[in-house]
């Protein structure tokens, strides 16, 4: 072992270890808070730092004290830094890289000068639980005290302009997810391999190893022949530098990915036939005063540090070891060259009162009396297991004192997780990795048999594993901090203890201890044993607060993952872009919503013709014999006597007597129907046919297959459209005694086969719908279109059409009517049927029509014509009560004045009668209820002809 | 997010199913007061444990079928008949 020496290179650098994951071969640079630093690869940013001699990493969140390494894990909360424009970078587990620019958060205006650090002169003003007792009054000066606050609250800077980063998603199904990449863990996924399952090993780390990393050379030899043997089963994927985040029902597991080159984060959602949690032990920090000064570390960060990356932690180290952990660091330091003055065993006696020193610790005083200098104190008081995977999936760990620490109950978790490592049990390397095999072929045999379709196995009982002795150490004498991420003090929990707060949620609360970055997977064990002391319990009955995914954190990026917006359009979409259609968002439809001047399209429509895109309603094709009996029970009307060829309007109900959807049917043969819906009713009614069919009417003969993608559908409309249609259409006679209104042909336009000509009328006119299979669609618009020139057509939009249908007082389902809105409330007193068989919503109609009160719809005119009320503005009565509503409302290009819909009370529903309606700038208006639906053409003749 | 048994499909995630309801027998609409009419379009047993309801698989073979689920630990199983 070379002792430490001259060196050209960064002075805590140590030569060449035996396990070091660092390669010198491949030197770079990088910037900390401006100054230049060399790092090699497979540094962290922290360990180059260190090996630079770099101390002070951050400023504490609340007292701005200043901080350095403790754990040298992706846990250490002194070690978060600003990476570039990433704010909260764990810094002793983020990789340096050529050219990173990476700054201290949480300090100003430098790290070594805070002068936020003046809070540490108020702390008796910011005791626990201040938040709720400060800057309470007066309420105006709120924001000024939020400006001062949010420059002393911690993290680092998230800019606003920060470039978009690619998060991606992914869908797995391992048989078996191993959560932990450690001993434990790749003997499981081996074993489990070998039993023939598909395995996903999951490691938080850059290696897997696990603890081994940074053992002895027979402990390190152990790992490279499981990291062969991992290598060598294809079946195993492993994922290194990726976090099991949570694990919810059926084994649902997220797994979140980093360090991808060019994407930022992955979210993998995993389906796992079975889990096993493997996810070792992280060791414990020590309560005392002065126990948060930077060179304070813990046995592992220290064993780290000098095997893994080459770095001299401290140049005069005292010891307080109560495991074969710290022993094991005492031999790590002598090996590093550095002079260990004092070995302090907690296994007989031996504590730290109290560590001192500015700006990093300079001297310790042990119990007895004892003093020493040095720069460095190592710690080894114990192990907690991060029980949050277990717990997640409905575990409740058991305390053991024995242990002391947490322990699965395997009584409460599910058949398909499992345990392995040092959270099931303790035992040399040899018996944990025997242990993890048979866990890992068990969990293999398992995953077979996964699933609710599966019958329940008979479990075998796995070996179990010795728990041996750990000593319960979690504080010393004095007060120290218990939470680093959140400053929260041991006297903290006295506190909250003396105010009422004493049980284990609500201390949590109170304080915030476990609430801050490492959420309790360093300190919370502490705080427990901390509360039961206060509160004179045991850490058993104190029990620990609840853990939740996520484990770790993760981007909100990651979570979004990749936007999909899904889009509609017919077939004729391009052509509605190209002539300037402003377009409508209907649901996932785009549709054309005018092309400039809708009432100027109004205008041609009842002058000439025009062409409207109607392609989003809802088609269905019925067939078979039994397609009436269906008619009959959807629609308030009768269906058993349609004839071949013709058509009728119906209006479905829901079993409740609302009005669901309307449309017209029509017949275009023996056993061959077509259904046409709205819009947006398309999906719903389709699934509510078959509810019925599949269920109740399973001996009714019908095929039920939504068309209606596979039909372009397009509405010619206005008195020339039969002189437009006969110029393409071919094989129908249009003449109106052979083709009357509501009936309906097949035909061939423009050349296309198998299209389906309805004479129907929503707009009021002469009109066509044409259904066209959905691939012609485009050339069957534009041949009409052109073949209409020298007639005047042209095409109309949604708008134009809304126009249109209200001066005839055609209403529209869910514009007309809402979810209250029973049938005999829209003016369908024609078409409900009482006394047909049992149709959906038949009770209640009867009920409605034995009442008188029910609302109605109207037609209202404003008596001021050139007023347009905007939709839903109320009609007011006596007072201030509400006596209705308007449902439509545009200004008519046929009358010249404004025509509304309307729900009025009953008591208002006579024609004539004159209701105010009040609009959103507080005048009311008087509007008069009209005799008929229709403002325009009440009789219906347009259509007619 | 738990799997539901579907009889044609196998076990699936229940983000391809939508649930329709507890299974309550409809009344006949021809004898049945108001109040059993209503009882059947609002009120629900919504029972701790085994009860059995209706569900429609929208993203896979658009059937709908019954299932029991422990509405306390969200175990489901499979019934015969399906429908």
């Amino acid at each position: 072992m070379r002792p430490p020496g001259p060196q050209a290179g960064p002075r805590m650098r140590l030569g060449p270890q035996p396990g070091e994951v660092i390669d010198r071969s491949a030197p770079l640079t990088f910037r900390w808070n401006g100054r230049p630093y060399p790092a090699y690869q497979g540094d962290t940013i922290i360990s180059a730092l260190a090996a630079a001699g770099e101390r002070v990493f951050s400023r504490s969140f609340k007292y701005h004290r200043p901080r350095g390494l403790l754990t040298a894990s992706y846990l250490d909360p002194g070690c978060t830094v600003q990476v570039g424009d990433e704010p909260n970078v764990r810094g002793a587990h983020r990789l340096a890289q050529d050219g990173m620019d990476v700054a201290a958060q949480n300090s100003w205006p430098s790290l070594r000068f805070d002068v936020k650090a003046a809070n540490q002169l108020v702390t008796a003003f910011l005791p626990a639980g201040f938040y709720y007792k400060t800057f309470i009054k007066p309420q105006r000066l709120w924001p000024a005290y939020e400006n001062v606050l949010r420059r002393f609250s911690s993290g680092g800077v998230a800019a606003p302009d920060t470039a978009r980063d690619y998060y991606d998603k992914r869908y797995a199904h391992p048989d078996v997810l191993v959560a932990g990449g450690g001993p434990a863990g790749m003997a499981a996924a081996i074993s489990a391999a070998r039993a023939g399952a598909r395995v996903m090993l999951v490691e938080e780390e850059h290696q897997l190893g696990g603890h081994l990393r940074w053992g002895t050379d027979a402990e390190r030899a152990v790992l490279r022949e499981l990291a062969g043997e991992v290598a060598a089963q294809g079946a195993i994927e492993v994922l290194t530098n990726s976090v099991v985040i949570g694990r919810y029902d059926g084994n649902w597991v997220a797994v979140v990915q980093r360090g991808l080159p060019g994407v930022a984060e992955r979210l993998i959602k995993a389906r796992a036939g079975a889990l096993v949690a493997a996810p070792g032990l992280i060791e414990r920090p020590y309560v005392f005063a002065g126990n948060d000064l930077p060179g304070i570390l813990l046995s592992t960060a220290v064993r780290r540090l000098v095997t893994m990356y080459a770095v001299k932690p401290g140049q005069r180290a005292v010891v307080l070891t109560a495991n074969a952990s710290g022993d094991a660091a005492v031999g790590d330091l002598r090996r590093a060259g550095v002079e260990v003055v004092h070995v302090a065993d907690a296994r007989r006696g031996g504590d730290v009162v109290r560590a001192h020193g500015r700006g990093g610790v300079q001297g310790v005083e042990l119990a007895g009396g004892s003093r020493f200098d040095c720069d460095l104190l190592v710690t080894a008081t114990g192990w907690t297991a991060p029980m949050s995977l277990l717990t997640m999936a409905g575990d409740r760990p058991v305390y053991s004192p024995r242990a002391a620490r947490f322990f699965p109950d395997p009584q409460r978790l599910p058949g398909d997780v499992l345990a392995a490592g040092g959270v099931a049990g303790d035992g040399s390397l040899e018996e944990m990795l025997g242990h993890a095999g048979a866990v890992g072929g068990e969990a293999a045999r398992r995953a077979r048999r996964a699933g609710p379709a599966a019958p329940v196995p008979v479990l075998p009982v796995l070996p179990v594993l010795p728990v041996q002795e750990h000593p319960e150490l979690f504080h010393g004498r004095t007060h120290g901090f218990v939470d680093l991420c959140e400053d929260v003090s041991s006297k903290d929990l006295r506190t909250a203890v003396q105010e009422g707060y004493d049980s284990a949620e609500l201390a949590k609360r109170y304080t915030t201890a476990t609430m801050g970055p490492t959420q309790g997977k360093l300190e919370a064990v502490n705080v427990v044993a901390i509360l039961a002391e206060l509160t004179g319990r045991s850490i058993a009955e104190t029990g620990t607060t609840t853990w939740r995914p996520p484990y770790s954190p993760v981007t909100l990026g990651a979570l979004a993952g990749r936007i999909f917006e899904p889009v509609r359009h017919s077939p004729m979409q391009p052509w509605h872009e190209q002539h300037g259609a402003r377009p409508l968002v209907a649901g996932a439809w785009i549709r054309p919503d005018h092309y400039g001047d809708p009432a100027a399209e109004a205008r041609r429509v009842r002058e000439s013709a025009g062409v409207i895109d109607v392609t989003p309603i809802g088609k269905l094709d019925l067939r078979g014999p039994d397609v009436p009996k269906l008619l009959n029970l959807l629609y308030v009307n009768k269906w058993s006597r349609l004839g071949i060829g013709r058509v009728r309007y119906g209006v479905m109900c829901a079993e409740d007597g609302v009005i669901m959807d309307d449309g017209v049917t029509g017949r275009l043969g023996e056993d061959r129907y077509l259904m046409s819906t709205t819009s947006s009713g398309a999906e719903a009614v389709a699934e509510w046919a078959e509810n019925w069919l599949q269920t109740a009417h399973r001996d009714w003969q019908v095929h039920l297959t939504p068309v209606t993608t596979a039909y372009a559908s397009m509405n010619v409309a206005g008195p020339r459209s039969r002189d437009l249609l006969r110029r393409v259409a071919d094989g129908v006679d249009l003449a109106p005694e052979a083709f009357g209104y509501m009936h309906v042909r097949t035909g061939r336009v423009a050349g296309v086969d198998e299209c389906v000509l309805w004479r129907i009328g929503f707009t009021g006119e002469l009109s066509y719908e044409l259904h066209v299979p959905a691939s012609y669609g485009l050339h069957v618009w534009e041949t009409l279109l052109a073949a209409g020139q020298d007639l005047g057509a042209g095409p109309f939009g949604v708008e134009a059409q809304r126009i249109l249908r209200l001066e005839k007082g055609h209403l529209i389902v869910g514009q007309d009517t809402d979810g209250l809105t029973q049938g005999f409330s829209a003016g369908l007193d024609w078409a409900i049927k009482l006394d047909k068989d049992d149709f959906a919503g038949q009770s209640e109609l009867a009920w409605q029509a034995a009442k008188a009160d029910y609302p109605r719809l109207v037609a209202l005119q404003p008596v001021d014509g050139s007023v347009v009320p905007p939709e839903a503005c109320q009609i007011v009565g006596d007072g201030s009560s509400i006596v209705g509503r308007v449902t439509s409302s545009r200004m008519s290009p046929a009358l010249r004045r404004s025509i509304c819909l309307a729900h009025v009370a009953a008591h208002l529903a006579t024609p004539g009668t004159l209701v105010d309606v009040l609009l959103p700038d507080g005048r009311r208006i008087p509007a008069r209820v009209m005799e008929r639906l229709a403002h325009f053409d009440p009789e219906g003749r347009r259509m007619r002809v | 997010m738990i799997l539901l048994p579907c009889p044609w499909c196998g076990d699936r995630s229940v983000s391809e199913f939508r649930y329709v309801s507890e299974v309550v027998p409809r009344p006949d609409p021809g004898t049945a007061t108001p109040q059993q009419w209503r009882d059947y379009l609002y009120l629900r047993g919504n029972r701790r444990g085994w009860v059995t309801e209706r569900w429609y698989h929208r993203a896979g073979c658009r059937q709908y079928f019954s299932i029991d689920r422990d509405t306390i630990t969200d175990q489901t199983r499979a019934r015969e008949p399906a429908r």
